[in-house]
């Protein structure tokens, strides 16, 4: 089901949240909401789910064009995943997974058999069969995380949400969820919406990313093109090391693996700068350089260590650098 | 000494310590402890049982066991209440409230018990002649509802009150005093432990479909279940032991308005020291039972709380 963000805005007494926000998240799509803490991402994920309100206006949230603004949020049927996961900590996993079926309306309620089945389904699902007995407190961060997962999707949501999903998790558990939840999302296409506060994450995990800043949406689009045609010099920061070059009046912003690095003899006059080598890293496959311009601004280039072994450089050599032309931008 | 830690004093300072800390637990508490067991059974098994059955006794302990019995379960529900309130919602004199909750143990207890003799006393602002005017219809009410309907007994009892609506110097205002002085208990108890649980797992039950109910007994009261009944143990103690509010509003009216605390003193007072080191045996015990429950809830406290975040 796709999601529908209509121009919402929520401030917190004199505090702007959100201002005007709108937003579509295709059906079955991956979105990331990216941005720095305090740019608006959560409330947004929040206001989604129905655990915020937004202000009134002409804001308004729909899934697959029905309006949802006015439906609370124990009746509008998203899977909410928490930063923390908000397991109920006295429950069994299996008891935390068949929550929201036991607290369905009589009518409605699943047979206890039925509810059984579909957790034993759900717990195959996320990889965690045989731990059903197990508590909250007997489980890693990840194994938490993918039983908060199985809770969300027990009540079959329309939409998914996911605040800050590796917030809490190491970086190697970090990285090896990441690429199952990639999977994951493959496998069942339900749209998802998630918060993330680190790029890296962003890129490499949606369809489609949402880069937000100060209450504002600043960017749309696939990670791709959100990288490669950063509309703002925030989002061309905020993706990645950027070098910034002052130009006259102008900034221009130029990636440190967007750079060629010559020797000093192919110097061309009318694309390139002359540098000096100030400094040399070159630890592991990318190889780390800062260069000193001639007139005494520093840029980093990122070069393949087969690169710096033709170049053969040490410190204090002198060099030509040209920026590849299609991806540098000027603001 | 291999496993010896950089905090570790040497072994003389440990000694000394470990010594000093025996001897003041020995002399302030086990002491006294021993002391009212041993002077209750100075006289032998007969007298202490005797002073048990004493019809005096008997009815303190009633009184007590009625006084617990209804500002325990009213201050667990207040204390419930006030907790949710205050953890879980945003609201403008919030903090003036939480402030509120602490008044009674900021009052000394006489001042808590002068209070109420204050507003319901003969002199008071509310005195009994006038509350009987007040309550005169009710009370045709209540009696003819206790002649017409099944509860009789219920209401015979309440139509008699009502009539004659005595506070101070009656159950009435020993129930009003001990849930007076005990009201923080439980709500102390609650509020620290709502807060650091936060709101998380209650927004969870929501978006999983939980109604209200279902979200405050399935899961904030199931999230509080040691922390209440530690509280509710501490308030049972202190509503069972209340000396000072209650001697104020009681008028140790010897078989009717004296609770087991009232009692032992009045004993006391009589020089009959085996009787009154005999129902304090009964307090003591009630002690000893808070203290050992005590351990085992915060035993599963501990079990149940070490996940947390």
């Amino acid at each position: 089901m796709s999601i529908s963000i209509q121009s919402i805005s929520k401030s917190f007494g004199s505090y702007a949240a959100l201002e005007d926000v709108s937003l579509e998240v295709p059906d079955g799509s991956l979105t990331a909401l990216l941005g720095p803490s305090g740019s608006g991402k959560t409330t947004l994920l929040r206001i989604v789910a129905g655990l915020e309100f937004a202000d009134s206006g002409p804001g308004k949230i729909s899934f697959h064009g029905e309006d949802v603004s006015e439906i609370p949020a124990r009746k509008r049927g998203v899977g909410f995943v928490f930063q923390h996961y908000a397991l109920f900590r006295h429950m069994t996993v299996a008891q935390n997974i068949a929550f929201g079926l036991s607290v369905l309306p009589r009518v409605q309620r699943p047979q206890k058999s039925d509810i059984r089945d579909r957790v034993m389904e759900l717990l195959k699902l996320v990889k965690l069969e045989g731990l059903d007995k197990r508590r909250p407190h007997e489980l890693s961060g990840g194994q938490r995380q993918r039983v908060a997962l199985a809770r969300a999707l027990a009540i079959r949501p329309k939409v998914l949400l996911l605040d800050e999903p590796f917030g809490a998790l190491d970086a190697q558990v970090r990285k090896d969820l990441r690429r199952w939840l990639r999977q994951f999302h493959d496998e069942i296409g339900l749209t998802t919406l998630f918060v993330t506060h680190d790029q890296e994450e962003a890129l490499e995990l949606s369809d489609q990313v949402v880069v937000m800043r100060n209450a504002r949406i600043e960017q749309v689009g696939k990670p791709q093109a959100v990288y490669d045609q950063p509309r703002s010099p925030f989002v061309y920061e905020f993706l990645g090391n950027v070098n910034k070059l002052q130009a006259g009046s102008d900034v221009r912003y130029v990636r440190p693996h967007e750079i060629e690095v010559l020797f000093a003899a192919e110097y061309e006059p009318l694309t390139d700068s002359l540098a000096r080598v100030q400094h040399l890293f070159s630890a592991g496959p990318i190889a780390t350089l800062t260069v000193r311009l001639n007139d005494g601004q520093f840029l980093d280039v990122e070069l393949s260590r087969k690169q710096l072994d033709e170049l053969a450089l040490s410190v204090g050599d002198e060099v030509a650098v040209r920026a590849k032309p299609e991806n540098e931008a000027v603001f | 000494m291999s496993q010896r830690s950089v905090t570790t004093e040497s072994a003389v300072v440990r000694f000394l310590l470990i010594g000093a800390a025996v001897l003041v637990l020995s002399l302030f508490l086990l002491l006294p402890l021993a002391a009212v067991f041993v002077e209750a059974f100075r006289k032998g098994w007969e007298v202490f049982l005797a002073s048990l059955h004493d019809e005096a006794a008997a009815s303190a302990i009633k009184v007590t066991l009625l006084a617990a019995g209804i500002s325990v379960p009213l201050n667990t529900l207040f204390g419930v209440s006030a907790a949710w309130l205050v953890t879980k919602f945003k609201f403008r004199g919030r903090s003036l409230l939480v402030s509120l909750i602490d008044l009674p143990f900021a009052v000394s207890p006489v001042i808590a018990g002068l209070v109420w003799v204050l507003l319901f006393g003969a002199r008071g602002w509310f005195p009994q002649t006038a509350m009987a005017d007040t309550f005169a219809p009710a009370a045709r009410f209540t009696a003819w509802l206790a002649q017409h309907q099944g509860f009789g007994w219920l209401f015979s009892d309440f139509a008699i009150w009502l009539a004659d609506p005595k506070i101070i110097f009656a159950l009435p205002g020993i129930v009003i005093a001990t849930t007076f002085v005990t009201f923080p208990f439980v709500a102390r108890e609650l509020i620290p432990l709502m807060e650091s649980q936060g709101s998380d797992q209650e927004e969870a039950a929501v978006t999983l479909g939980a109604s209200g109910w279902h979200v405050f007994f399935r899961v904030t009261l199931a999230n509080i279940k040691w922390g209440l009944l530690y509280g509710v143990l501490l308030c049972n103690a202190r509503a069972m032991g209340e000396f000072g509010a209650v001697s104020v509003v009681s008028g140790h009216i010897r078989g009717e308005t004296n609770t087991l605390p009232l009692h032992v003193e009045v004993l006391y007072n009589e020089y009959q020291f085996s009787a009154a080191f005999a129902c304090a045996t009964l307090l003591a015990f009630l002690a000893l039972v808070t203290l050992g429950m005590k351990s085992v809830v915060e035993h599963f406290t501990r079990h149940t709380s070490s996940d947390h975040k």
